[in-house]
């Protein structure tokens, strides 16, 4: 007795414990996806031959699979519902396509969407014509990298978010591509998620957006021809580092719009050609470090109610109005800038200018009382008034002012 | 772009006035002969007009060609900048020899001249900007539209700025701007603008000439 149950254990300990590969064709004899994941135990492979598979709603719950898609499969959803459901702990997707997410104005479709998830990968995945992309809901610990997704979104309402994440902790995404959704990156209540690399374009509305999510930073990443680059809003402590933020403009478009912000980082960014490069509304204790702005209609636009922001050694090049401010000075400082208007001397040449800098201009204060003045751009008489302005300041802020203008471009 | 807004029409206006002041006895001999009288005028306006803007094309071109701007994507832009600085050195020089032919005086005629470009190129965009101040309760899109139109300096600024500094015009206000001056009707219709500004003084000169004595 003894004799056979041994073996026949061992077999089944053998078999259990090592991880095995389903292959899921078209022709094979398995020829669903959801069927493999249904067959597949704990730590499974499931390895996805290439071919079109009309799936949706595949679901895998509480198991720890590794679907590898294999030059690309195509799982089309058919504009049903989402393609690929998953609530499980240490997963991965990989190499998949997934097309064809309809759009919904009841329920968020996603190409893949994972729920309260722990320890995952979701890499290379290509996702076309969706509705949401990734959406990431209660989870942690997760590495969402080198997706490219993209849509053709036409009006807000009507689209969704490239990669979605709510209430997440811990997620890395970088290295994706999104073009053409409502918003590229979105997180909100999401804490210590970093969010690098990534190419963000031709968005509708954000290329990255966050909501309610503190502790989080984004590094080099760009934002190519949204509606707006990013936008950060009712967030603490959020680290913006080496961006870049590209053509961002339209009647009401921002490089990097700024609501209810305290306490973060923005360093070694470029703005280049934003309608408006960063607005700044309601923002406290922000520093914004090594910063190069280039070409913008506006560079800075403080709004009302900001406090304790810091520029200080930033490059401000041919922008139409380096700073538009409303409201009283309330500690902002701007120190060691580099502005390309500057017309004073530097007798000591210690490479700081003599005479301090007023980087608001009269026409600005006009402009934003009266937007229609704007069509007065660059008249002769404007320039007198702002000449007027600069001798005896009556409308702007008399204290704001850069004392230690650079005389030279600060390189970092 | 400042010397297309603000120089070329100075110039235009002073060389006007002074060609129309320096050659009055040649031209009362001219009118002794049998010439058309529009013929002698309208051909003083045109040899000055277009020297002037021969002037402003080579002065230019020959520095910016130079500098490589055939091989450069800007040359659409530059090529509006020629346009409208044409336009303004013929808008002037006819409002020039308006101004001369009305007033005998020397010193009246430059005067006024100077007045005139003056209240164009600076006067203008004050009351402009106090009327927009004044009145910024009440929608000034359509009303600024029709300002801008009615100045030929302020006209050929923004015909310019859209190529130049599109960026802040295109906040959420300057987008009504964009939309008119943007489309190819409205380049049409403010260049029909800057038409109509030729024709005017020129049609005022020759009626004017017509019927004064001399």
């Amino acid at each position: 007795m003894m004799k056979t149950i041994v073996p026949v254990l061992f077999m089944i300990f053998f078999f259990s414990a090592r991880a095995q590969v389903v292959e899921v064709c078209p022709t094979c004899e398995i020829s669903s996806i959801q069927q493999a994941v249904d067959m597949a135990a704990n730590g499974d492979t499931i390895r996805i031959k290439a071919g079109t598979y009309k799936e949706n709603e595949i679901t895998i719950i509480d198991k720890s699979l590794y679907l590898i898609g294999e030059d690309y499969p195509v799982i089309d959803a058919q504009m049903k519902g989402t393609a690929l459901t998953i609530r499980a702990e240490d997963f991965s997707v990989e190499g998949l396509k997934i097309i064809n997410i309809g759009t919904s104005h009841t329920s968020d479709h996603a190409a893949i969407l994972v729920s309260g998830s722990k320890n995952f990968r979701i890499e290379r995945n290509r996702l076309e014509n969706i509705f949401f992309g990734i959406l990431v809901e209660k989870s942690s610990n997760g590495v969402i990298s080198r997706n490219r997704i993209s849509s053709k979104a036409v009006s807000q309402a009507k689209s969704g978010n490239g990669i979605h994440m709510w209430n997440c902790k811990d997620l890395t995404v970088d290295n994706n591509t999104v073009k053409g959704v409502r918003d590229g990156i979105y997180l909100e209540f999401s804490e210590n998620c970093t969010i690098s690399e990534n190419l963000c374009e031709a968005n509708l509305r954000y290329g990255l957006h966050f909501m309610f999510a503190d502790h989080n930073k984004y590094l080099d990443n760009t934002f190519d021809n949204n509606g707006a680059g990013v936008a950060v809003m009712y967030s603490k402590f959020i680290e913006m580092r080496r961006n870049l933020f590209r053509k961002n403009w339209g009647p009401a478009s921002y490089g990097l719009l700024l609501k209810e912000i305290n306490d973060a980082e923005l360093q070694n960014n470029i703005f280049e050609d934003n309608t408006i490069a960063i607005s700044a509304d309601n923002t406290n204790r922000i520093n914004y470090i090594n910063n190069e702005f280039r070409g913008n209609g506006y560079a800075v636009r403080i709004r009302g109610a900001c406090y304790k922001n810091v520029f200080s050694e930033n490059n401000f090049i041919s922008n139409s109005f380096d700073v538009s401010y409303t409201g009283n000075i309330n500690e902002n400082e701007f120190r060691r800038n580099y502005w390309s208007e500057y017309t004073g001397y530097d007798l000591n040449k210690d490479g700081t200018g003599d005479v301090p800098y007023r980087p608001v201009k009269l026409f600005s204060y006009l402009v934003n009382r009266t937007p229609e003045a704007i069509i007065l751009l660059r008249s002769m008489f404007i320039g007198l008034l702002d000449f007027s302005e600069k001798v005896s300041p009556v409308f702007t802020p008399a204290e704001l002012t850069d004392d230690y203008p650079q005389m030279k471009k600060i390189k970092w | 772009m400042n010397v297309i807004i603000m120089i070329v029409p100075l110039i235009g206006t002073i060389f006007g006035v002074m060609y129309y002041y320096n050659s009055r006895e040649f031209t009362q001999l001219l009118l002794a002969q049998p010439v058309k009288r529009s013929s002698i005028f309208l051909g003083q306006y045109f040899g000055v007009a277009i020297s002037l803007s021969l002037s402003l094309i080579l002065g230019l071109g020959i520095p910016f060609a130079a500098y490589g701007l055939f091989k450069s994507p800007a040359i659409w832009d530059f090529t509006m900048l020629l346009i409208t600085g044409l336009f303004l050195t013929l808008i002037f020089s006819a409002l020039a020899f308006n101004i001369a032919l009305s007033n005998e005086n020397k010193i009246k005629g430059f005067g006024y001249a100077i007045l005139l470009w003056l209240f164009l190129a600076v006067i203008y965009d004050g009351i402009f900007l106090l009327f927009l101040v004044y009145f910024q309760d009440y929608p000034l899109d359509k009303f600024s539209l029709a300002a801008s139109m009615f100045n030929p300096i302020d006209l050929s600024r923004i015909l310019i700025l859209l190529k130049l500094d599109i960026s802040a015009l295109l906040s959420y206000t300057g987008a009504v701007f964009k939309q008119f001056f943007g489309t190819p009707l409205g380049t049409l219709a403010s260049i029909g603008m800057l038409v109509v500004w030729v024709i005017l003084p020129l049609y005022r000169l020759k009626k004017v000439v017509g019927k004064k004595d001399f």
